[in-house]
């Protein structure tokens, strides 16, 4: 067999857990084999030893059939492996050569000679089809670059074997399709690429192979010919997966927020969201799907209060709350689930009690005349816990301790137990796996039935396809089309998320 | 009095007071740039103060002339010796940088003043006997005008303190060596994946500090204050530390703040013979680089943006 | 072993390591260790009069420690503690020098007005971190500069006509005890204690019991999340620096109405305020363990001034063991790390 890789039987421990248990993993020449396994389940751990960031405990690793030892990414580069990381290994303040060069600088009389970085740079570019601007700012530059310049980085250094890690988590379904292009591309110029990711719709547009790793082993290594996404899913996961939510038709009743000409600014001063019109009713759940940076975080933001809204309306049950603090308008009647639950959710360093009542902990009965009532706090705490299954040792365990699925329960728990009009759930299950996704979507239906209306941002098309009752596609900061998700497809969305009219896309604007 | 004039007098004196600042700044670039955050300058000042100074008790006959320059080598090496304790404190043993520089402070002044009552049985050394002189620079003296101003009665570690700024900006920004260096300090994950030891990257750059902070203390014990006690540095390495951020990191950035910071000190001194100057209450001058300081870092200055990674240890292998 | 007990072997750790580099120093300088460290014990508990100077400089070391502790609880980091300090007691002494009042009414005057005077010079580096984000490092490190400076400034040109020293400070002012001064022998110990043992009470209450200690809790670990629950962060750094140079100020007004009760011109600073850091460190920012942490550095330095005088040994040698202990209580980790080493093996 002519593998150009090979992982064989490799363990790899942390304090306290066993990420890699006994996982072989082979790489043909030529091939683009798939790693895939859920969020947590050892796959970049895998990848991190094949490229020198970590050190296996026990295992062999195999390199055209020598076996070698790895021990920094150097060792990994002088063999020809190189890695594209899912988060941009890229100093913003360099330009886009000065990244690529770094560690390996082409030289003249000691100092740098930027003349031939560039021009080294941009044969490369050239090429691979990989198009960059080398004298660029990265900070200047668009996430698509940022990509190319991470996969030229690999290049530069002579890789023969690319690893991608994760690398459409920022891309359109158009850009996902030129980025499996550039691959293809690579394998006829004599490259071969693992690609780990979880997303199965990818290994079978793509891959020749895939590897399936479950909680740290290795389960099967399949042709994708052979195999079906059903298949795949019910291996990552162990089970029968059904890819649908059980829901009931949605009955929405009056509208609860209506976002009206809505005008907001960015960090730097853009706008980021302009003159959008959005309106939520009671017991619908309205998904909005777009492309991470086309206004989705400023919207929440100026709807929660943390951000100042230039012009435009956001009406709650009648009420303008625009321009409120962020505490009025959580009395007003929002809940919020954050995207990033560690930065914006918890204050992982207090218990899971005092972060249940984050945001109450100054009215009654948890505070009086300034004095805190821990007594009640911990009551509460302890309710919530049962209520909503978070598992943790007790209501005085650091929240830093439980694990992503329980942090993400807590939080719905301690927003949904406020009875909000609106509950906002951004990116709710972004790192959890497949039983604590399904108690989300579960739980967001839940309040939909009840009554409450739902706003959900999601980069996932399937979440937001699955559990919507209404889909609003956002791009560049305004509502573009307004689908129903039973009569759409992927395809549609995607177009429609890369900035394609409705009418371009055959649909008629369904408002 | 004609503007000629008052450059001649201006100039010389600035550049004496700038000179250890310059040092003493480049020196903190080096250690911040690559991510270490380094209160302890005016430690290294001291330390470098110190050893160049009993140095110079010691030895100046045996080297006579000679010996000051020999002392700025003493002054440097301890200088990195001392820093060393900062680096393995913060580097290897993680602690909070800035708790680390305060630590370091206290243990410079501590350990100084301890072997100087061991030494000599008090709290002050004698005055050195082999100072710098200040002299006319060959050649360059002879330039009408700017010879004048910049090379006439001139101390040479004052041309030396701007010729090394040349020299770190050099290789700050042109060799790949800083080109690392930076990449450290702004994206030490990014720079371990391109195959660059952060851990030894940080070392060097606190070294350098330590060498360069033990040299700006030795030129300013060798030309100003030509003595060592408890009181020789006070605030120095402060002053050196405002000009580096106001400076906004970059070697020629801290060698204009540490000039007009010099030129603020020096006012002390020669403001009685300025025109503008006699009459400004000498409090203002005092507080002048500092007030400075935090105006620059507020932005009225325009921003001043730190390395990214300034502060923060890196662990290797957390995702 | 659980996490509470290591909290407290690290800073025990930590001094008895520091004592041994002492002890190292000693030995290498041809000191006797025995002599050199006696000497120490006697400089505090040989006589009544040690043990009453003791008190009185942990009394400062106490309210710095709590401005320190204070500030890092709540995510700050305040170095500015000397030059809060400087213009709490100026402020005191001004106070006390200028005002005609019944003691009841003086006393209080002056110790609020330091405080106030500490805390209006803590809120420029917490309004300038609150509204511009800059870091307050390098802020407090210049204003203690600045505070040096102008204060000398203020001494010799507004208090008093071009001399290096104010007038002593009326009675009414003084935190003099006679009581406490019997005691110990005529030592300067003062009133100031108390003051300094109810503030520190004072800053558990808030930190433990009140929902500001909460909110200022929650926004010193972490200010986006604070933010999102409705805190407002910019506020509540404001807040923290205020009682953070309160204490500060205080510190001064110990200065000022206790031990010297004057206020002169200073060349360099006292250090109090950077040993506060130590008292902070070792004291776990918490407000027992400042107290706590404040006698021990207190009687570190008191005692160091009898070595000299006893076995010969510099004073410095104690303020080497203090940057010690420090930097080993700042590399907590790697201490931690021995200890798990220790415990695996013991385990085996």
């Amino acid at each position: 067999m002519d593998y150009v890789i090979e992982m064989l039987n490799i363990r790899k421990e942390f304090p306290g857990i066993v990420a890699n248990d006994n996982i072989t993993l082979q790489l043909k020449k030529g091939e683009i084999h798939a790693l895939l396994g859920e969020n947590g389940a050892g796959k970049s751990t895998l990848m991190n030893v094949l490229f020198g960031l970590y050190q296996p405990e026990k295992g062999e690793l195999k390199v055209h059939g020598k076996p070698v030892s790895i021990s920094s990414p150097n060792d990994a580069s002088d063999l020809g492996i190189g890695m594209v990381h899912q988060h941009f290994m890229l100093v913003d303040t360099f330009t886009v050569a000065e990244n690529i060069i770094l560690g390996k600088e082409p030289k003249k009389f000691g100092k740098i000679d930027k003349e031939q970085a560039i021009q080294q740079v941009q044969e490369l570019s050239d090429r691979y089809g990989l198009k960059i601007d080398p004298a660029a700012k990265v900070s200047d530059i668009s996430v698509g670059m940022q990509q190319r310049a991470e996969i030229l980085k690999t290049l530069y250094r002579g890789a023969d074997i690319l690893i991608f890690d994760e690398p459409t988590a920022v891309l359109t379904p158009q850009e996902i399709k030129e980025l499996i292009q550039i691959m293809k591309n690579l394998i006829n110029e004599g490259k071969s690429i693992i690609l780990i990711t979880h997303k199965l719709k990818e290994i079978m547009d793509a891959c020749h192979r895939v590897t399936i790793i479950r909680k740290g082993q290795g389960i099967r290594t399949l042709d994708v010919e052979s195999t079906n996404k059903d298949e795949l899913a019910s291996l990552m996961v162990g089970r029968e997966v059904s890819f649908k939510t059980d829901k009931k038709e949605a009955s929405p009743a009056e509208e609860v927020l209506h976002i009206q000409d809505l005008t907001v600014k960015d960090a730097r001063g853009i706008e980021a969201v302009k003159h959008l019109n959005l309106s939520v009713k009671a017991g619908e759940i309205v998904g909005i799907a777009g492309v991470d940076g086309n206004g989705q975080s400023e919207l929440i933001e100026a709807i929660t209060g943390l951000k100042k809204s230039e012009s435009g309306t956001i009406m709650l049950n009648g009420k303008a709350i625009q321009n409120l603090p962020p505490r009025k308008v959580t009395e007003s009647g929002i809940g919020h689930i954050p995207q990033d639950r560690h930065k914006h959710g918890l204050v992982l360093d207090f218990s899971i009690g005092e972060n249940i009542s984050l945001q109450t902990y100054y009215q009654r009965p948890y505070s009086k005349f300034g004095l805190m009532n821990m007594k009640n706090i911990y009551e509460k705490a302890k309710r919530i816990i049962a209520e909503y299954d978070v598992r943790t040792p007790s209501e005085y365990t650091e929240a830093r301790a439980l694990s992503g699925g329980n942090q993400q329960k807590a939080i719905i728990g301690r927003e949904v137990d406020r009875n909000p009009d609106l509950l906002i759930a951004a990116q709710p299950t972004r790192g959890l796996d497949v039983g604590a996704i399904e108690f989300v979507h579960k739980r967001l239906i839940e309040q939909r039935d009840k009554g409450k209306a739902v706003l959900l941002i999601s980069f996932e098309l399937d979440e937001i396809m699955n559990v919507s009752d209404k889909i609003a596609v956002i791009f560049e900061g305004s509502i573009i089309a307004i689908v129903d998700p039973k009569e759409t497809t992927e395809q549609e969305l995607g177009l429609l998320m890369a900035g394609s009219t409705q009418q371009e896309v055959g649909k008629e604007a369904n408002v | 009095m004609g503007f000629l004039q008052i450059l001649e007098i201006i100039v010389p004196a600035t550049l004496v007071y700038a000179a250890p600042l310059i040092l003493t700044a480049l020196g903190g670039v080096f250690s911040e740039r690559s991510g270490v955050v380094n209160i302890g300058l005016e430690g290294l000042m001291v330390v470098g103060a110190f050893s160049s100074i009993i140095f110079n008790l010691f030895f100046a006959d045996t080297f006579g002339a000679l010996t000051p320059w020999l002392g700025l080598l003493v002054g440097m090496a301890i200088g990195g010796l001392f820093s060393l304790i900062h680096a393995v404190a913060t580097i290897t043993f993680r602690a909070d940088q800035t708790v680390s520089g305060v630590a370091i402070n206290m243990l410079a002044l501590g350990a100084t003043l301890f072997v100087v009552k061991l030494i000599y049985g008090k709290a002050q050394t004698d005055k050195i006997t082999e100072p710098f002189y200040k002299g006319d620079i060959p050649l360059l003296s002879d330039i009408p005008i700017i010879g004048d101003i910049f090379f006439k009665d001139v101390y040479y570690t004052s041309i030396l303190a701007l010729a090394l700024a040349v020299v770190a900006w050099f290789v700050l920004f042109k060799m790949p060596f800083g080109l690392r260096l930076r990449a450290v300090g702004e994206h030490p994950m990014a720079a371990d994946t391109m195959g660059i030891k952060v851990y030894r990257m940080r070392y060097i750059g606190v070294f350098i500090s330590g060498l360069f902070g033990g040299l700006g203390g030795a030129v300013y014990a060798s030309t100003i204050a030509l003595d060592f006690s408890h009181a020789t540095i006070t605030g120095q390495g402060f002053i050196a530390l405002a000009a580096l951020v106001f400076g906004k990191w970059h070697p020629f950035g801290a060698m204009g703040a540490a000039l007009f910071f010099g030129f603020a000190q020096s006012l002390s001194i020669i403001g009685s013979l300025l025109p503008l100057f006699q009459d400004i209450p000498n409090v203002y001058m005092l507080i002048a680089p500092y007030v400075l300081t935090i105006l620059a870092l507020t932005g009225f200055i325009g921003r001043a943006d730190a390395p990214k990674a300034l502060g923060t240890p890196y662990l290797k292998g957390k995702r | 072993m659980s996490n509470r007990l290591t909290n407290l072997l690290i800073p025990l750790i930590a001094i008895v390591l520091g004592l041994l580099v002492g002890a190292i120093i000693m030995l290498a300088s041809g000191y006797s260790v025995i002599e050199g460290y006696s000497a120490l014990w006697n400089g505090v508990f040989g006589e009544t009069y040690y043990m009453g100077e003791t008190i009185r400089q942990v009394t400062p070391y106490i309210l710095s420690g709590l401005a320190v502790a204070f500030a890092f609880r709540t995510g700050l980091f305040n170095i500015g503690v000397e030059g809060q300090m400087l213009i709490g007691w100026i402020a005191a002494v001004w106070i006390g020098t200028t005002v005609n009042a019944p003691m009841y009414i003086h006393l209080p005057l002056a110790l609020i007005t330091a405080a106030a005077a500490g805390a209006l010079w803590g809120f420029i580096p917490g309004f300038l971190k609150a509204r511009f984000y800059v870091h307050e490092v390098i802020v407090t490190i210049m204003m203690n500069y600045i505070a040096l400076h102008v204060t000398n400034f203020i001494i010799t040109n507004v208090l008093t006509d071009h001399k290096d020293k104010t007038d002593n400070i009326k009675s009414t002012a003084s935190l003099h005890s006679d009581f406490f001064e019997k005691i110990t022998d005529f030592s300067s110990m003062h009133n100031g204690i108390i003051v300094a043992i109810i503030s520190a009470v004072i800053m558990w209450i808030i930190i433990q019991k009140t929902s500001k200690g909460f909110e200022l809790r929650a926004v010193g670990m972490n200010p986006h999340a604070s933010q999102y629950a409705g805190m407002n962060v910019r506020k509540n750094i404001i807040y923290s620096m205020l009682i953070s140079g309160a204490f500060a100020g205080l510190a001064g007004a110990m200065e000022g109405l206790g031990t010297f009760e004057y206020a002169s011109i200073k060349d360099a600073f006292t250090g109090v305020g950077f040993d506060g850091i130590a008292v902070a460190l070792l004291g776990g920012n918490t407000a027992i363990g400042v107290v706590l942490a404040a006698l021990l550095l207190g009687g570190l330095k008191v005692g160091a001034l009898n070595m000299p005088l006893e076995s010969g040994v510099p004073t410095e040698v104690v303020d080497i063991v203090i940057a010690i202990i420090i930097l080993f209580v700042a590399s907590s980790y790697i201490i931690r790390l021995v200890m798990n080493q220790m415990k695996k093996k013991g385990g085996k």
